[in-house]
Protein backbone atom coordinates (compact mmCIF):
# COMPACT_ATOMS: atom_id res chain seq x y z
CA UNK A 1 0.00 0.00 0.00
CA UNK A 2 3.03 2.45 1.31
CA UNK A 3 6.22 2.15 -0.96
CA UNK A 4 9.23 3.92 -0.45
CA UNK A 5 11.94 3.21 -1.68
CA UNK A 6 15.84 4.86 -0.80
CA UNK A 7 13.75 8.23 -0.07
CA UNK A 8 16.08 10.86 0.65
CA UNK A 9 15.21 14.49 1.26
CA UNK A 10 17.30 17.52 1.03
CA UNK A 11 15.56 20.70 2.30
CA UNK A 12 16.72 23.68 0.50
CA UNK A 13 18.91 25.04 3.18
CA UNK A 14 21.24 21.65 2.15
CA UNK A 15 20.30 19.74 5.55
CA UNK A 16 19.23 16.10 4.95
CA UNK A 17 16.05 15.69 6.53
CA UNK A 18 16.07 11.54 5.19
CA UNK A 19 18.57 9.50 3.61
CA UNK A 20 18.05 6.17 1.74
CA UNK A 21 14.87 5.42 3.49
CA UNK A 22 13.21 2.22 2.55
CA UNK A 23 10.00 0.92 3.81
CA UNK A 24 7.23 -1.09 2.45
CA UNK A 25 3.96 -1.06 4.37
CA UNK A 26 1.22 -3.20 3.54
CA UNK A 27 -2.28 -3.16 2.72
CA UNK A 28 -4.43 -2.84 6.49
CA UNK A 29 -1.24 -2.72 8.20
CA UNK A 30 -0.71 -0.38 11.13
CA UNK A 31 2.58 1.21 11.70
CA UNK A 32 4.39 3.09 14.04
CA UNK A 33 7.01 5.35 13.14
CA UNK A 34 9.00 6.56 16.23
CA UNK A 35 12.39 8.59 16.64
CA UNK A 36 13.97 11.90 18.74
CA UNK A 37 12.74 15.35 18.02
CA UNK A 38 14.05 15.54 14.60
CA UNK A 39 14.49 12.53 13.55
CA UNK A 40 12.66 13.17 10.44
CA UNK A 41 9.50 11.38 10.99
CA UNK A 42 7.11 14.57 10.13
CA UNK A 43 9.28 14.63 6.75
CA UNK A 44 8.90 11.04 5.58
CA UNK A 45 4.68 11.35 6.45
CA UNK A 46 4.65 14.34 4.79
CA UNK A 47 5.90 12.76 1.65
CA UNK A 48 2.95 10.83 1.77
CA UNK A 49 0.13 13.61 0.76
CA UNK A 50 3.22 15.33 -1.20
CA UNK A 51 3.63 17.77 0.82
CA UNK A 52 7.24 17.35 0.78
CA UNK A 53 8.67 15.56 -2.21
CA UNK A 54 11.78 13.46 -2.59
CA UNK A 55 14.87 14.48 -3.76
CA UNK A 56 15.81 11.33 -4.56
CA UNK A 57 13.90 7.77 -4.80
CA UNK A 58 10.69 6.96 -5.33
CA UNK A 59 7.15 6.92 -3.31
CA UNK A 60 4.25 4.54 -4.66
CA UNK A 61 0.76 4.97 -2.56
CA UNK A 62 -1.71 2.50 -3.60
CA UNK A 63 0.24 1.51 -6.94
CA UNK A 64 0.55 5.00 -7.48
CA UNK A 65 3.80 6.97 -8.42
CA UNK A 66 3.88 9.80 -6.53
CA UNK A 67 6.82 11.25 -8.49
CA UNK A 68 4.48 11.62 -11.95
CA UNK A 69 1.98 13.36 -9.87
CA UNK A 70 1.34 16.51 -11.28
CA UNK A 71 0.59 19.59 -8.76
CA UNK A 72 -2.93 19.99 -10.47
CA UNK A 73 -3.28 16.32 -9.18
CA UNK A 74 -2.44 16.35 -5.67
CA UNK A 75 -5.78 17.44 -4.67
CA UNK A 76 -7.54 14.11 -5.84
CA UNK A 77 -4.65 12.44 -4.15
CA UNK A 78 -5.00 14.02 -0.77
CA UNK A 79 -8.71 13.72 -0.76
CA UNK A 80 -7.95 9.74 -0.61
CA UNK A 81 -5.73 10.03 2.03
CA UNK A 82 -6.80 11.24 6.00
CA UNK A 83 -4.60 13.35 7.95
CA UNK A 84 -4.67 13.61 11.29
CA UNK A 85 -2.15 16.06 13.06
CA UNK A 86 -0.71 16.94 16.57
CA UNK A 87 -2.39 20.29 17.19
CA UNK A 88 -5.85 18.99 14.99
CA UNK A 89 -5.89 21.99 12.64
CA UNK A 90 -9.67 22.37 13.17
CA UNK A 91 -11.32 25.81 11.40
CA UNK A 92 -12.49 27.76 14.54
CA UNK A 93 -14.81 29.75 12.48
CA UNK A 94 -16.86 26.86 12.06
CA UNK A 95 -18.82 24.00 14.22
CA UNK A 96 -17.90 20.71 14.87
CA UNK A 97 -20.38 19.59 12.34
CA UNK A 98 -19.01 21.77 9.75
CA UNK A 99 -15.30 21.24 10.02
CA UNK A 100 -16.07 17.32 9.77
CA UNK A 101 -18.31 18.07 6.60
CA UNK A 102 -15.59 20.01 5.29
CA UNK A 103 -13.65 17.03 3.27
CA UNK A 104 -16.95 15.86 1.82
CA UNK A 105 -17.60 19.40 0.42
CA UNK A 106 -14.24 19.49 -1.32
CA UNK A 107 -14.82 15.82 -2.94
CA UNK A 108 -18.14 17.18 -4.26
CA UNK A 109 -20.83 15.87 -1.83
CA UNK A 110 -23.03 18.71 -1.20
CA UNK A 111 -26.35 16.66 -0.95
CA UNK A 112 -27.43 17.33 2.94
CA UNK A 113 -28.89 14.47 3.53
CA UNK A 114 -25.67 12.12 2.61
CA UNK A 115 -23.60 15.03 3.98
CA UNK A 116 -25.57 14.74 7.49
CA UNK A 117 -25.48 11.34 7.33
CA UNK A 118 -22.10 10.60 7.01
CA UNK A 119 -21.03 12.83 9.08
CA UNK A 120 -22.96 11.84 12.33
CA UNK A 121 -21.83 8.16 11.11
CA UNK A 122 -18.06 9.69 11.54
CA UNK A 123 -18.90 11.21 14.74
CA UNK A 124 -20.72 8.61 16.20
CA UNK A 125 -17.64 6.80 15.78
CA UNK A 126 -15.05 8.95 17.78
CA UNK A 127 -18.04 9.40 20.28
CA UNK A 128 -18.99 13.12 19.82
CA UNK A 129 -22.38 12.84 18.44
CA UNK A 130 -24.27 15.00 20.98
CA UNK A 131 -21.51 17.68 20.49
CA UNK A 132 -21.79 18.43 16.53
CA UNK A 133 -23.31 22.27 17.02
CA UNK A 134 -20.01 23.24 19.76
CA UNK A 135 -17.10 25.04 18.46
CA UNK A 136 -14.10 23.84 18.11
CA UNK A 137 -12.67 26.30 21.21
CA UNK A 138 -15.30 24.51 23.87
CA UNK A 139 -13.77 21.24 23.09
CA UNK A 140 -10.82 20.15 25.36
CA UNK A 141 -8.25 18.72 23.42
CA UNK A 142 -8.83 15.04 23.94
CA UNK A 143 -12.49 15.85 22.07
CA UNK A 144 -10.30 18.24 19.33
CA UNK A 145 -8.81 15.35 18.64
CA UNK A 146 -11.32 12.86 18.26
CA UNK A 147 -13.27 15.59 16.04
CA UNK A 148 -9.91 15.68 13.36
CA UNK A 149 -9.70 12.11 13.47
CA UNK A 150 -13.68 12.62 11.99
CA UNK A 151 -12.88 14.59 9.89
CA UNK A 152 -10.01 12.31 8.85
CA UNK A 153 -12.31 9.30 8.23
CA UNK A 154 -15.28 10.75 7.07
CA UNK A 155 -14.38 10.31 3.53
CA UNK A 156 -13.52 6.82 3.88
CA UNK A 157 -9.55 7.06 3.08
CA UNK A 158 -7.85 3.42 2.57
CA UNK A 159 -5.10 5.13 4.09
CA UNK A 160 -4.41 7.14 7.95
CA UNK A 161 -1.53 9.22 8.47
CA UNK A 162 -0.99 10.74 11.81
CA UNK A 163 1.62 12.94 13.02
CA UNK A 164 2.14 12.58 16.86
CA UNK A 165 -1.82 12.98 17.55
CA UNK A 166 -1.28 12.34 20.85
CA UNK A 167 1.44 14.80 21.64
CA UNK A 168 -0.98 17.04 23.65
CA UNK A 169 -2.51 14.67 25.22
CA UNK A 170 -2.76 12.75 28.90
CA UNK A 171 -1.61 8.97 28.89
CA UNK A 172 -5.63 8.07 29.33
CA UNK A 173 -6.79 10.27 26.26
CA UNK A 174 -3.68 8.75 24.30
CA UNK A 175 -4.84 5.22 24.79
CA UNK A 176 -8.39 5.87 23.45
CA UNK A 177 -6.87 8.05 20.74
CA UNK A 178 -4.78 4.86 19.95
CA UNK A 179 -7.63 2.20 20.43
CA UNK A 180 -10.19 4.06 17.89
CA UNK A 181 -6.86 3.84 15.11
CA UNK A 182 -7.31 0.28 16.51
CA UNK A 183 -11.06 0.14 15.54
CA UNK A 184 -9.93 1.72 12.09
CA UNK A 185 -7.37 -0.61 11.44
CA UNK A 186 -9.84 -3.51 12.35
CA UNK A 187 -11.95 -2.95 9.22
CA UNK A 188 -8.84 -2.14 7.41
CA UNK A 189 -7.55 1.20 6.71
CA UNK A 190 -3.76 1.18 6.28
CA UNK A 191 -2.41 3.30 9.35
CA UNK A 192 0.90 5.03 9.52
CA UNK A 193 1.58 6.93 13.32
CA UNK A 194 4.56 8.74 14.21
CA UNK A 195 4.96 8.77 17.74
CA UNK A 196 7.73 8.57 20.30
CA UNK A 197 5.84 7.50 23.02
CA UNK A 198 7.77 4.73 23.21
CA UNK A 199 5.46 3.40 26.25
CA UNK A 200 1.90 3.65 24.97
CA UNK A 201 2.96 2.55 21.27
CA UNK A 202 5.19 -0.56 22.82
CA UNK A 203 1.55 -1.63 24.67
CA UNK A 204 0.31 -1.90 21.64
CA UNK A 205 1.87 -5.03 19.92
CA UNK A 206 1.89 -3.41 16.58
CA UNK A 207 4.94 -2.84 14.18
CA UNK A 208 7.40 0.13 14.98
CA UNK A 209 9.55 1.49 12.50
CA UNK A 210 12.56 3.50 14.78
CA UNK A 211 14.71 6.38 12.04
CA UNK A 212 16.99 8.36 13.61
CA UNK A 213 18.85 11.45 12.12
CA UNK A 214 17.02 10.93 8.87
CA UNK A 215 18.40 7.05 8.45
CA UNK A 216 16.39 3.65 9.23
CA UNK A 217 17.58 2.29 12.53
CA UNK A 218 15.19 -0.86 13.15
CA UNK A 219 12.23 -2.35 11.80
CA UNK A 220 10.49 -4.75 14.20
CA UNK A 221 6.98 -6.53 15.70
CA UNK A 222 4.00 -6.75 14.20
CA UNK A 223 4.95 -8.58 11.38
CA UNK A 224 3.39 -11.63 11.89
CA UNK A 225 0.25 -10.12 12.78
CA UNK A 226 0.45 -7.92 9.70
CA UNK A 227 0.94 -11.00 7.85
CA UNK A 228 -1.80 -12.52 9.42
CA UNK A 229 -4.27 -9.86 8.78
CA UNK A 230 -2.82 -7.89 5.84
CA UNK B 1 -18.50 1.21 11.39
CA UNK B 2 -20.22 0.17 8.09
CA UNK B 3 -22.14 3.35 8.52
CA UNK B 4 -19.13 5.39 7.80
CA UNK B 5 -18.59 3.71 5.01
CA UNK B 6 -15.05 1.58 6.12
CA UNK B 7 -15.16 -1.45 3.99
CA UNK B 8 -15.02 -4.00 6.55
CA UNK B 9 -11.32 -6.05 6.09
CA UNK B 10 -13.33 -9.47 5.77
CA UNK B 11 -14.58 -8.39 2.90
CA UNK B 12 -10.99 -6.90 1.86
CA UNK B 13 -9.75 -10.24 2.23
CA UNK B 14 -11.50 -11.61 -0.51
CA UNK B 15 -9.81 -10.00 -3.18
CA UNK B 16 -6.59 -11.27 -4.23
CA UNK B 17 -3.89 -8.85 -5.07
CA UNK B 18 -4.56 -8.61 -8.31
CA UNK B 19 -8.13 -7.54 -7.91
CA UNK B 20 -7.34 -5.04 -5.64
CA UNK B 21 -5.40 -3.19 -8.19
CA UNK B 22 -8.16 -3.65 -10.48
CA UNK B 23 -10.61 -2.26 -8.07
CA UNK B 24 -8.45 0.95 -6.80
CA UNK B 25 -7.78 1.49 -10.93
CA UNK B 26 -11.59 1.75 -11.57
CA UNK B 27 -12.17 3.57 -8.08
CA UNK B 28 -9.40 6.07 -8.20
CA UNK B 29 -10.87 9.16 -10.38
CA UNK B 30 -14.30 9.23 -8.70
CA UNK B 31 -14.41 11.15 -5.39
CA UNK B 32 -14.63 9.06 -2.20
CA UNK B 33 -18.25 10.30 -1.92
CA UNK B 34 -19.49 8.89 -5.35
CA UNK B 35 -18.05 5.58 -5.46
CA UNK B 36 -20.99 3.39 -5.26
CA UNK B 37 -22.41 3.57 -8.94
CA UNK B 38 -22.90 5.57 -11.61
CA UNK B 39 -22.81 9.47 -11.51
CA UNK B 40 -25.71 10.82 -12.60
CA UNK B 41 -25.64 14.02 -14.81
CA UNK B 42 -28.77 15.12 -12.42
CA UNK B 43 -26.95 14.45 -9.38
CA UNK B 44 -23.73 16.11 -11.00
CA UNK B 45 -25.92 19.64 -11.55
CA UNK B 46 -27.68 19.19 -8.50
CA UNK B 47 -24.15 19.28 -6.63
CA UNK B 48 -22.82 21.72 -8.75
CA UNK B 49 -25.52 24.18 -7.90
CA UNK B 50 -25.83 22.95 -4.12
CA UNK B 51 -21.86 24.35 -4.01
CA UNK B 52 -22.46 27.29 -5.40
CA UNK B 53 -25.05 28.12 -3.07
CA UNK B 54 -23.46 26.84 -0.13
CA UNK B 55 -20.34 29.11 -0.83
CA UNK B 56 -22.73 32.09 -1.56
CA UNK B 57 -24.47 31.75 2.03
CA UNK B 58 -21.61 30.97 3.73
CA UNK B 59 -19.71 33.73 2.46
CA UNK B 60 -22.58 35.98 2.99
CA UNK B 61 -22.65 34.66 6.66
CA UNK B 62 -19.18 34.97 7.01
CA UNK B 63 -18.98 38.71 5.57
CA UNK B 64 -22.18 39.58 8.22
CA UNK B 65 -19.61 38.72 11.36
CA UNK B 66 -17.28 41.85 10.89
CA UNK B 67 -20.13 43.93 10.03
CA UNK B 68 -18.68 47.29 10.31
CA UNK B 69 -15.31 46.89 8.91
CA UNK B 70 -16.91 45.16 5.63
CA UNK B 71 -19.99 47.72 5.98
CA UNK B 72 -16.95 50.63 5.39
CA UNK B 73 -15.63 48.95 2.29
CA UNK B 74 -19.15 48.84 0.85
CA UNK B 75 -19.92 52.31 1.54
CA UNK B 76 -16.17 53.69 -0.39
CA UNK B 77 -17.02 51.18 -2.99
CA UNK B 78 -21.13 52.51 -2.79
CA UNK B 79 -19.66 56.29 -2.65
CA UNK B 80 -16.92 55.98 -6.22
CA UNK B 81 -19.70 54.13 -7.93
CA UNK B 82 -21.96 56.87 -7.02
CA UNK B 83 -20.39 59.81 -8.14
CA UNK B 84 -20.19 58.89 -11.82
CA UNK B 85 -23.76 57.27 -11.87
CA UNK B 86 -25.20 60.46 -10.82
CA UNK B 87 -22.99 62.00 -13.35
CA UNK B 88 -24.33 60.04 -15.64
CA UNK B 89 -27.93 60.33 -15.22
CA UNK B 90 -28.11 64.37 -14.67
CA UNK B 91 -26.52 64.05 -18.10
CA UNK B 92 -29.62 61.59 -19.43
CA UNK B 93 -31.97 64.30 -18.05
CA UNK B 94 -30.34 67.19 -19.35
CA UNK B 95 -29.95 65.76 -22.69
CA UNK B 96 -33.92 64.73 -23.02
CA UNK B 97 -34.42 68.37 -21.53
CA UNK B 98 -32.50 69.00 -24.94
CA UNK B 99 -34.97 66.58 -27.22
CA UNK B 100 -37.93 67.70 -26.05
CA UNK B 101 -36.27 71.56 -26.99
CA UNK B 102 -35.05 70.58 -30.40
CA UNK B 103 -38.67 69.56 -31.53
CA UNK B 104 -39.32 72.64 -31.81
CA UNK B 105 -36.69 73.58 -34.21
CA UNK B 106 -37.31 76.82 -36.25
CA UNK B 107 -35.24 78.69 -39.34
CA UNK B 108 -35.62 82.43 -39.71
CA UNK B 109 -35.24 83.74 -43.27
CA UNK B 110 -33.96 87.51 -42.51
CA UNK B 111 -35.35 88.93 -46.79
CA UNK B 112 -32.84 90.94 -48.38
CA UNK B 113 -33.72 94.87 -47.03
CA UNK B 114 -34.91 96.21 -50.14
CA UNK B 115 -37.46 93.28 -51.45
CA UNK B 116 -40.86 94.13 -52.65
CA UNK B 117 -43.87 92.89 -50.78
CA UNK B 118 -45.17 90.98 -54.02
CA UNK B 119 -41.46 89.25 -53.35
CA UNK B 120 -42.09 88.20 -50.42
CA UNK B 121 -45.49 86.47 -50.70
CA UNK B 122 -44.49 84.69 -54.32
CA UNK B 123 -41.37 83.32 -51.37
CA UNK B 124 -43.94 82.60 -49.23
CA UNK B 125 -46.56 80.69 -51.79
CA UNK B 126 -43.66 78.67 -53.12
CA UNK B 127 -42.53 77.88 -49.92
CA UNK B 128 -45.99 76.82 -48.66
CA UNK B 129 -45.92 73.66 -51.45
CA UNK B 130 -42.10 72.21 -49.98
CA UNK B 131 -42.99 69.25 -48.31
CA UNK B 132 -40.45 69.64 -45.99
CA UNK B 133 -42.27 72.82 -44.17
CA UNK B 134 -44.74 72.42 -41.96
CA UNK B 135 -45.82 75.91 -41.23
CA UNK B 136 -44.65 79.66 -42.45
CA UNK B 137 -45.05 82.67 -40.67
CA UNK B 138 -44.22 86.08 -42.46
CA UNK B 139 -43.15 89.11 -40.00
CA UNK B 140 -42.99 92.08 -41.90
CA UNK B 141 -40.77 94.84 -41.65
CA UNK B 142 -43.51 97.20 -39.97
CA UNK B 143 -44.38 94.27 -37.86
CA UNK B 144 -40.60 93.62 -37.11
CA UNK B 145 -40.73 97.12 -36.32
CA UNK B 146 -43.55 97.71 -33.94
CA UNK B 147 -42.49 94.18 -31.82
CA UNK B 148 -38.72 95.91 -31.57
CA UNK B 149 -40.87 99.43 -29.95
CA UNK B 150 -42.87 97.25 -27.30
CA UNK B 151 -40.12 94.59 -26.48
CA UNK B 152 -37.00 97.05 -26.41
CA UNK B 153 -38.01 99.99 -24.85
CA UNK B 154 -36.13 102.07 -27.27
CA UNK B 155 -38.98 103.28 -28.98
CA UNK B 156 -38.00 106.89 -28.38
CA UNK B 157 -34.47 106.35 -30.09
CA UNK B 158 -36.45 104.14 -33.04
CA UNK B 159 -38.29 107.22 -33.77
CA UNK B 160 -35.89 109.36 -34.54
CA UNK B 161 -35.04 106.97 -37.61
CA UNK B 162 -35.74 108.13 -41.07
CA UNK B 163 -36.29 104.15 -42.50
CA UNK B 164 -37.11 100.71 -41.29
CA UNK B 165 -33.66 99.67 -40.66
CA UNK B 166 -35.06 96.17 -40.39
CA UNK B 167 -35.66 93.31 -43.06
CA UNK B 168 -38.99 91.06 -43.64
CA UNK B 169 -38.55 88.02 -41.66
CA UNK B 170 -39.50 84.36 -42.37
CA UNK B 171 -40.33 81.67 -39.84
CA UNK B 172 -40.24 78.10 -40.87
CA UNK B 173 -41.42 75.47 -39.12
CA UNK B 174 -40.07 72.39 -40.37
CA UNK B 175 -42.25 68.67 -40.37
CA UNK B 176 -41.24 66.39 -37.41
CA UNK B 177 -39.75 64.12 -39.90
CA UNK B 178 -37.10 67.35 -40.54
CA UNK B 179 -36.72 68.17 -37.07
CA UNK B 180 -33.53 66.38 -36.57
CA UNK B 181 -30.39 68.12 -37.23
CA UNK B 182 -28.83 66.32 -39.90
CA UNK B 183 -32.22 67.12 -41.80
CA UNK B 184 -32.93 70.51 -40.57
CA UNK B 185 -29.26 71.47 -41.47
CA UNK B 186 -30.10 70.31 -45.30
CA UNK B 187 -33.32 72.32 -45.41
CA UNK B 188 -31.54 75.36 -44.10
CA UNK B 189 -28.99 74.75 -46.94
CA UNK B 190 -31.63 74.87 -49.70
CA UNK B 191 -33.37 78.14 -47.80
CA UNK B 192 -29.85 79.62 -47.52
CA UNK B 193 -29.64 79.84 -52.05
CA UNK B 194 -32.45 81.42 -52.61
CA UNK B 195 -31.52 84.78 -53.57
CA UNK B 196 -34.44 86.82 -51.38
CA UNK B 197 -33.05 85.74 -48.03
CA UNK B 198 -30.30 87.79 -46.92
CA UNK B 199 -29.36 85.35 -43.94
CA UNK B 200 -30.89 82.04 -43.03
CA UNK B 201 -30.79 81.21 -39.16
CA UNK B 202 -31.35 77.27 -37.94
CA UNK B 203 -32.53 78.01 -33.95
CA UNK B 204 -31.14 74.56 -33.68
CA UNK B 205 -27.59 75.32 -33.61
CA UNK B 206 -27.48 75.97 -29.36
CA UNK B 207 -29.15 72.53 -29.25
CA UNK B 208 -26.45 70.94 -31.36
CA UNK B 209 -23.92 73.00 -29.16
CA UNK B 210 -25.52 71.42 -26.21
CA UNK B 211 -25.23 68.20 -27.35
CA UNK B 212 -21.62 68.48 -28.16
CA UNK B 213 -21.29 69.86 -24.70
CA UNK B 214 -23.16 66.67 -23.46
CA UNK B 215 -21.05 64.80 -25.55
CA UNK B 216 -17.74 66.07 -23.85
CA UNK B 217 -18.98 65.76 -20.22
CA UNK B 218 -20.49 62.13 -21.26
CA UNK B 219 -16.88 61.59 -22.07
CA UNK B 220 -15.46 63.37 -19.17
CA UNK B 221 -17.60 61.13 -16.75
CA UNK B 222 -16.69 57.90 -18.98
CA UNK B 223 -13.05 58.46 -17.73
CA UNK B 224 -14.16 59.51 -14.89
CA UNK B 225 -16.08 56.46 -14.48
CA UNK B 226 -13.07 54.27 -15.80
CA UNK B 227 -10.79 55.79 -13.00
CA UNK B 228 -13.61 55.21 -10.44
CA UNK B 229 -13.69 51.97 -11.26
CA UNK B 230 -10.28 51.26 -10.92
CA UNK B 231 -10.33 52.53 -7.59
CA UNK B 232 -13.14 50.47 -6.46
CA UNK B 233 -11.32 47.19 -8.32
CA UNK B 234 -8.46 48.32 -6.02
CA UNK B 235 -10.62 48.57 -2.96
CA UNK B 236 -11.88 45.31 -3.45
CA UNK B 237 -8.39 43.69 -4.79
CA UNK B 238 -7.14 44.92 -1.32
CA UNK B 239 -10.07 43.83 0.99
CA UNK B 240 -9.69 40.29 -0.36
CA UNK B 241 -5.78 40.24 -0.18
CA UNK B 242 -6.54 40.88 3.82
CA UNK B 243 -9.29 38.11 3.58
CA UNK B 244 -6.66 35.96 2.41
CA UNK B 245 -3.90 37.25 4.84
CA UNK B 246 -6.46 36.73 7.62
CA UNK B 247 -7.63 33.11 6.54
CA UNK B 248 -4.09 31.72 5.68
CA UNK B 249 -3.88 28.95 8.04
CA UNK B 250 -7.66 28.19 7.41
CA UNK B 251 -6.56 27.93 3.18
CA UNK B 252 -3.40 25.53 4.52
CA UNK B 253 -6.14 22.96 5.94
CA UNK B 254 -8.25 22.61 3.12
CA UNK B 255 -5.58 22.63 0.60
CA UNK B 256 -4.35 19.56 3.50
CA UNK B 257 -7.55 17.64 2.74
CA UNK B 258 -7.81 17.71 -1.11
CA UNK B 259 -9.37 21.57 -1.67
CA UNK B 260 -8.21 22.25 -5.43
CA UNK B 261 -7.06 25.21 -6.49
CA UNK B 262 -10.66 26.31 -7.42
CA UNK B 263 -12.17 25.36 -4.48
CA UNK B 264 -10.16 27.55 -2.15
CA UNK B 265 -10.43 30.41 -4.75
CA UNK B 266 -14.54 30.43 -4.83
CA UNK B 267 -15.15 31.37 -1.27
CA UNK B 268 -13.38 34.61 -2.15
CA UNK B 269 -14.27 35.70 -5.94
CA UNK B 270 -18.24 35.41 -4.12
CA UNK B 271 -16.94 37.74 -1.57
CA UNK B 272 -15.60 39.75 -3.93
CA UNK B 273 -19.26 39.75 -5.74
CA UNK B 274 -20.52 40.54 -2.87
CA UNK B 275 -19.09 43.77 -1.67
CA UNK B 276 -19.28 44.60 -5.36
CA UNK B 277 -23.31 43.95 -5.42
CA UNK B 278 -23.70 46.04 -1.88
CA UNK B 279 -21.59 48.87 -3.37
CA UNK B 280 -23.22 49.35 -5.87
CA UNK B 281 -26.99 49.02 -4.25
CA UNK B 282 -25.38 52.08 -1.76
CA UNK B 283 -24.55 53.61 -4.51
CA UNK B 284 -28.21 53.60 -6.02
CA UNK B 285 -29.29 54.60 -2.76
CA UNK B 286 -26.60 58.12 -2.74
CA UNK B 287 -28.05 58.45 -6.02
CA UNK B 288 -31.53 58.27 -5.25
CA UNK B 289 -31.19 60.05 -2.03
CA UNK B 290 -29.27 63.37 -4.20
CA UNK B 291 -31.90 63.66 -7.37
CA UNK B 292 -34.53 63.91 -4.85
CA UNK B 293 -32.71 66.67 -2.55
CA UNK B 294 -32.38 68.36 -5.93
CA UNK B 295 -35.53 67.86 -7.09
CA UNK B 296 -37.54 70.37 -5.23
CA UNK B 297 -35.30 73.31 -6.83
CA UNK B 298 -34.62 71.96 -9.98
CA UNK B 299 -38.70 71.99 -10.12
CA UNK B 300 -38.71 76.01 -9.08
CA UNK B 301 -36.30 76.63 -11.50
CA UNK B 302 -37.99 74.87 -14.11
CA UNK B 303 -41.31 76.97 -13.43
CA UNK B 304 -39.43 79.80 -14.04
CA UNK B 305 -39.22 78.32 -17.47
CA UNK B 306 -42.57 77.46 -17.64
CA UNK B 307 -41.60 73.83 -17.75
CA UNK B 308 -42.58 70.85 -16.24
CA UNK B 309 -39.18 69.42 -15.87
CA UNK B 310 -38.19 66.96 -12.99
CA UNK B 311 -35.46 64.81 -11.84
CA UNK B 312 -37.27 61.94 -10.77
CA UNK B 313 -35.72 58.67 -9.93
CA UNK B 314 -32.82 56.48 -11.15
CA UNK B 315 -34.22 55.18 -14.71
CA UNK B 316 -34.48 51.40 -15.20
CA UNK B 317 -31.40 50.98 -17.40
CA UNK B 318 -28.77 52.69 -15.29
CA UNK B 319 -29.72 50.91 -12.22
CA UNK B 320 -29.47 47.17 -14.23
CA UNK B 321 -26.10 48.86 -15.38
CA UNK B 322 -25.13 49.98 -12.02
CA UNK B 323 -26.26 46.46 -10.34
CA UNK B 324 -24.67 44.65 -12.90
CA UNK B 325 -21.23 46.35 -13.12
CA UNK B 326 -21.04 46.54 -9.66
CA UNK B 327 -20.89 42.78 -8.63
CA UNK B 328 -19.01 42.05 -11.79
CA UNK B 329 -16.05 44.64 -10.70
CA UNK B 330 -15.91 42.93 -7.39
CA UNK B 331 -15.83 39.72 -8.70
CA UNK B 332 -12.83 40.91 -11.56
CA UNK B 333 -10.74 42.72 -8.60
CA UNK B 334 -11.14 39.08 -6.64
CA UNK B 335 -9.85 37.54 -9.65
CA UNK B 336 -7.11 39.49 -10.23
CA UNK B 337 -5.45 39.40 -6.88
CA UNK B 338 -6.26 35.96 -5.84
CA UNK B 339 -4.82 33.53 -8.60
CA UNK B 340 -1.21 33.07 -7.43
CA UNK B 341 -1.98 34.35 -3.89
CA UNK B 342 -3.15 31.30 -3.41
CA UNK B 343 -2.06 29.20 -5.31
CA UNK B 344 1.80 30.09 -3.86
CA UNK B 345 -0.08 29.10 -0.52
CA UNK B 346 1.20 25.66 0.66
CA UNK B 347 0.73 23.71 3.49
CA UNK B 348 4.14 22.68 5.20
N1 LIG C 1 11.31 23.08 5.74
C1 LIG C 1 12.45 22.72 6.33
N2 LIG C 1 13.61 23.30 5.96
C2 LIG C 1 14.75 22.94 6.53
N3 LIG C 1 14.87 22.00 7.48
C3 LIG C 1 13.76 21.38 7.88
C4 LIG C 1 12.49 21.71 7.32
N4 LIG C 1 11.56 20.94 7.92
C5 LIG C 1 12.22 20.15 8.80
N5 LIG C 1 13.53 20.42 8.77
C6 LIG C 1 14.55 19.75 9.56
O1 LIG C 1 14.54 18.38 9.26
C7 LIG C 1 14.73 17.61 10.43
C8 LIG C 1 13.62 16.62 10.57
O2 LIG C 1 12.44 17.32 10.87
P1 LIG C 1 11.07 16.58 11.14
O3 LIG C 1 10.80 15.68 10.00
O4 LIG C 1 10.06 17.60 11.45
O5 LIG C 1 11.42 15.74 12.42
P2 LIG C 1 10.47 15.06 13.49
O6 LIG C 1 9.08 15.16 12.98
O7 LIG C 1 10.96 13.66 13.58
O8 LIG C 1 10.66 15.79 14.77
C9 LIG C 1 14.83 18.57 11.59
O9 LIG C 1 16.19 18.74 11.92
C10 LIG C 1 14.27 19.84 11.05
O10 LIG C 1 14.92 20.95 11.61
MG1 LIG D 1 7.43 16.13 13.79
Amino acid sequence: MIHFSKVTKRYPNGFEALVDVSLHIKKAEMVFLTGHSGAGKSTLLKMIPLIERPSAGQVIIDDKHLGRVKRRQIPALRRDIGIIFQDSKLLNDRNVFDNVALPLLVSGEHHPREVGRRVRAALDKVGLLNRENDFPVYLSGGERQRVGIARAVVNRPKVLIADEPTGNLDPVLSREIMSLFEQFNQVGVTLLIASHDLELIGSLNKRIVSIRNGRMLADEGGRVEAAQTG
Amino acid sequence: MKEAGLKPHKQANRYSAKDDVKQNVTVKRVPAAQRSGRVGLIKRLRNYFALHFHVLTTTLSQLGRALMGNFMTAVVIGISLALPAALHVFLNKVESLGAAWQESAQISLFLQPNISAQNSTQLMNELKSWPEIDSLEYISPEQALEDFRQNSGLGDALAMLDDNPLPGVVVVSPTMAHQNPAAAESLLERLRQRPEVDLAQLDLEWVQRLHGLIGLAERVVLVLGGLLALAVLFVIGNTIRLAIQNRHDEIEVIKLIGGSDAFVRRPFLYNGMWFGLFGSLLAWLLVNILLMVLDGPVRQLAELYDSQFSLGLVDIKTTLLLLLLGPLLGLVGAWLVTGRRLRVIEPA
